[in-house]
């Protein structure tokens, strides 16, 4: 009996320090000699695999982000916008390097054919995608330029920052949003774009990407853009162009002065978490534009008297 | 036994030909039984008055749009060339009938998009010179084959079975291949529509003309003219003519959906099977529409070019069901109109049958040279139940004609695994739709499929 048991013990023990020594030495000549600060990067990264870098994950942005540092010494062209400004300064730390900040950005939907803006003129009955929807037809309200409202975006989203608002039928992006891209890649019709979060959260954007003529575009839609050149001309940075009968702001340029906003026919230039406008006594317009609305607003209330 | 076999669920009993001594033939894999609903197969085909408007869309063929040659103000007459296709895969347009172009603008097409369109203030009927407009059919089958062909493209000739393939593409038989086979699809395997049905009753003469030219322009020795065997009096019809015309036969087919399509045509009528990703050509068959086959007779013998086609106008409700020959641009509600007006309760207007058809978004879309059937349909007959889940069954697997998986080609093109999907061969994917009118979960497989196909279509092409 002892002796099959130390039989057993002492060849398995041998074959066990043989194996492990032919095992040392292919580990030494099959050995990968990576860069320690790929671990090191890894670790201060958000570790959330969106792709929103251009890279398929975590890993992959630390690999690319330490050979960029090995060979450029310099991170131009990397971004993680998960992790933003604070992220990218530790990786920049480990690699020793500098990195210039970025501006955080946001998702913006540039949509506004909400159910009162575009009323449904048909009835879409099939499977719950925009790409299927898309392919088939233009959109229940009419506009083959607008929002589907059938969630593709929703369903990308990794962050939980993006939902269809039961109200309006049309995308509604969150503060949870980390600009990853995902949505803009999904959409079908290119509603989606990135643009820069803003002090204070504040964000000038047409909210409207029909390219048709005028006419078609508002008989769908009450706040298209109908390319009437408005903006462009009030602008005084020159930061709107107008092609396709379709007004962009270029974020570069806009330093959120406001007056687009204000000639806008359509109101399909949005303005979004600015304070509410005052009456500047010295500056005519806005004193007529708050005069005007006072006039409506107590003709209303004259009316309501009238009808009590 | 005979009895008992003939009257399981899906199968019906048809009179038999007269004179029948083949066989029916059918193609093996696959196939469905949808209910027929012929309702307009006895209404003879009546001209539809010209409207006060015509629009006509430029992109009415596959491939690439015809250039245009005219512009706001001009006098068009009936048959002048309003747009030439330049490139290979395009097909010409011409005026449908003549008077005063009011605008060139976008407007909604059956696509469900606002796409650019020529629109007619129609002031009458004045044909343009050289144009045979008589109505005594002429066999003169002395033109030769490049006329043949020349006459077909300055016709602006498509497959009028729907898929717009322009027919002079068709006819250009590839160096180093020979077409044994001109195969003729009088099909009609969608329920509801019986276009095809009536001109082939009707119009038969002109047909087996049109068949002879095509068989000349490709130089086939025989032709097969395939139609079902629910319109007997279509088969012994033709069978009777076609005893004056050499090498031209009838097969009668049995009744399964999709019998229509071309690889399960040529399965069912000429017993071969086209390879995955290969032409017809490749098995020496060329398949056209009984359609397109008369078209070629109006084109070649009497130089028209193709402005009417023969619409079906049915369905469920409507006071009459009735088929029209009517000028390309004639808006579907005056189709409508003609055949009783819309019925109150219309959920759905279907360009096309009820299985591969696409739903309007407007009563107001102009017909156009791939219409052949307006179907109307109410809510109780046309709207989707609450899909569930897959159940496996595999029913789509054993009635996809292609021998596809559906059911996992739908889920892949729902994941946007479109490499994938090109491995399951989604690219043969015919778009017959069995696999979504059998499944009994109601899932919308056919969509995906479509999705998938479209998407993966995109996919290879990026690649090379």
């Amino acid at each position: 009996m002892n002796d099959i048991l130390l039989f057993t013990l002492l060849t398995l023990g041998l074959l066990g320090l043989f194996l492990a020594v032919v095992l040392y030495f292919i580990a030494q000549k099959f050995k990968v000699i990576e860069d320690p600060n790929i671990d090191l990067v890894e670790d201060v990264l958000p570790k959330a695999n969106c792709g929103g870098c251009g890279f398929p994950g975590c890993r992959n942005f630390a690999e690319v982000s330490v050979a960029a540092a090995n060979e450029k010494q310099s991170l131009e062209g990397l971004n993680c916008p998960v992790g933003g400004n604070e992220v990218m300064k530790q990786v920049a730390a480990i690699l020793k390097l500098e990195v210039a900040e970025k501006e955080p950005m946001i998702a913006v939907v540039r949509c506004n054919g909400s159910f009162a803006n575009s009323p449904a003129k048909v009835q879409y009955e099939g499977p719950k995608s925009c790409a299927f929807a898309h392919q088939l037809y233009a959109g229940e309200g009419g506009c083959q330029f607008g929002c589907l409202g059938l969630g593709d975006c929703v369903v990308s989203c990794d962050f939980d920052a993006i939902h269809i608002s039961p109200l309006t039928g049309l995308p509604v992006v969150n503060d949870k949003c980390v600009s990853c891209g995902a949505c803009v890649k999904a959409c079908p019709r290119g509603i989606i774009e990135l643009r820069p979060k803003g002090k204070k959260d504040r964000r000038i954007f047409v909210s409207c990407v029909n390219k048709e003529k005028g006419g078609p575009a508002k008989k769908n839609c009450s706040v298209a853009c109908i390319g009437c050149l408005k903006c462009q001309q009030v602008c005084p940075y020159d930061a709107i162009t107008i092609e396709n009968n379709l007004a962009y702001i270029d974020f570069e340029k806009c330093k959120l002065c406001r007056k687009c906003v204000e000639v806008c026919p359509t109101d399909a230039i949005h303005e979004l978490n600015f304070p509410p406008r005052k009456p500047k006594n010295d500056d005519g317009t806005e004193q007529s534009k708050q005069l005007k609305v006072d006039a409506t607003a107590s003709a209303a209330s004259a009316g309501s008297q009238n009808l009590s | 036994m005979q009895q008992l076999l003939l009257r399981l669920p899906g199968h019906r009993i048809y009179p038999k030909c007269m004179n029948s001594n083949t066989m029916l033939t059918t193609f093996k894999m696959g196939g469905v039984h949808p209910p027929e609903n012929k309702l307009s197969a006895k209404a003879a085909i009546q001209r539809l008055p010209l409207p006060k408007q015509l629009i006509v869309p430029l992109g009415q063929n596959l491939g690439v749009a015809p250039k245009l040659l005219v512009k706001k103000g001009d006098e068009v007459k009936t048959g002048q060339l309003l747009a030439r296709g330049e490139a290979f895969i395009s097909a010409n347009i011409h005026a449908p009938a003549s008077g005063k172009i009011a605008k060139i603008d976008d407007a909604l097409d059956a696509s469900g998009y606002r796409r650019q369109a020529i629109f007619i203030d129609v002031t009458g009927d004045e044909w343009i010179e050289d144009v045979d407009t008589g109505s005594s059919i002429i066999a003169d089958l002395s033109v030769s084959k490049e006329d043949i062909i020349a006459r077909i493209k300055a016709g602006g000739l498509v497959g009028l079975g729907g898929a717009t393939f322009p027919t002079h593409v068709k006819m250009m038989v590839p160096n180093g291949k020979k077409a044994e086979y001109l195969v003729i699809n009088g099909v009609e395997c969608e329920p509801f529509l019986t276009s095809d049905h009536r001109l082939m009753l009707e119009r038969g003469e002109e047909l087996l003309i049109g068949i002879s030219l095509m068989m000349k322009a490709i130089d086939a020795p025989r032709a097969i003219i395939g139609i079902e065997n629910n319109k007997p009096d279509a088969i012994e019809h033709l069978r009777q003519l076609s005893s004056k015309f050499s090498g031209i036969s009838v097969q009668a087919l049995k009744v399964k959906y999709p019998q229509g399509g071309e690889k399960q045509l040529i399965k069912a009528a000429v017993n071969r099977e086209v390879p995955s990703g290969k032409l017809p050509i490749e098995v020496g068959c060329v398949v056209s529409n009984v359609g397109t086959a008369f078209a070629v007779y109006e084109a070649v013998q009497k130089n028209k070019p193709l402005i009417e086609r023969v619409v079906t106008v049915t369905g469920d409700g409507l006071a009459a069901p009735s088929n029209f020959l009517v000028r390309i641009g004639t808006s579907v509600s005056e189709l409508i109109q003609a055949a009783g007006g819309l019925p109150d309760d219309t959920a759905k207007i279907i360009n096309g049958g009820p299985m591969m058809g696409k739903a309007l978004v407007s009563s107001d879309i102009p017909v156009v040279k791939g219409s052949s059937g307006i179907l109307l349909l109410k809510s109780a007959n046309s709207s989707r139940k609450i899909p569930k889940s897959c159940i496996r069954c595999s029913k789509c697997t054993t009635v996809c004609p292609m021998g596809l998986e559906p059911f996992l080609l739908a889920k892949l093109s729902k994941l946007s695994l479109f490499d994938r999907c090109e491995n399951e061969r989604i690219m043969d994917c015919i778009e017959c739709g069995s696999c979504q009118f059998t499944c009994p979960s109601m899932l919308p497989l056919l969509d995906y499929l479509r999705l998938g196909k479209q998407k993966t279509g995109n996919l290879i092409r990026t690649r090379k």
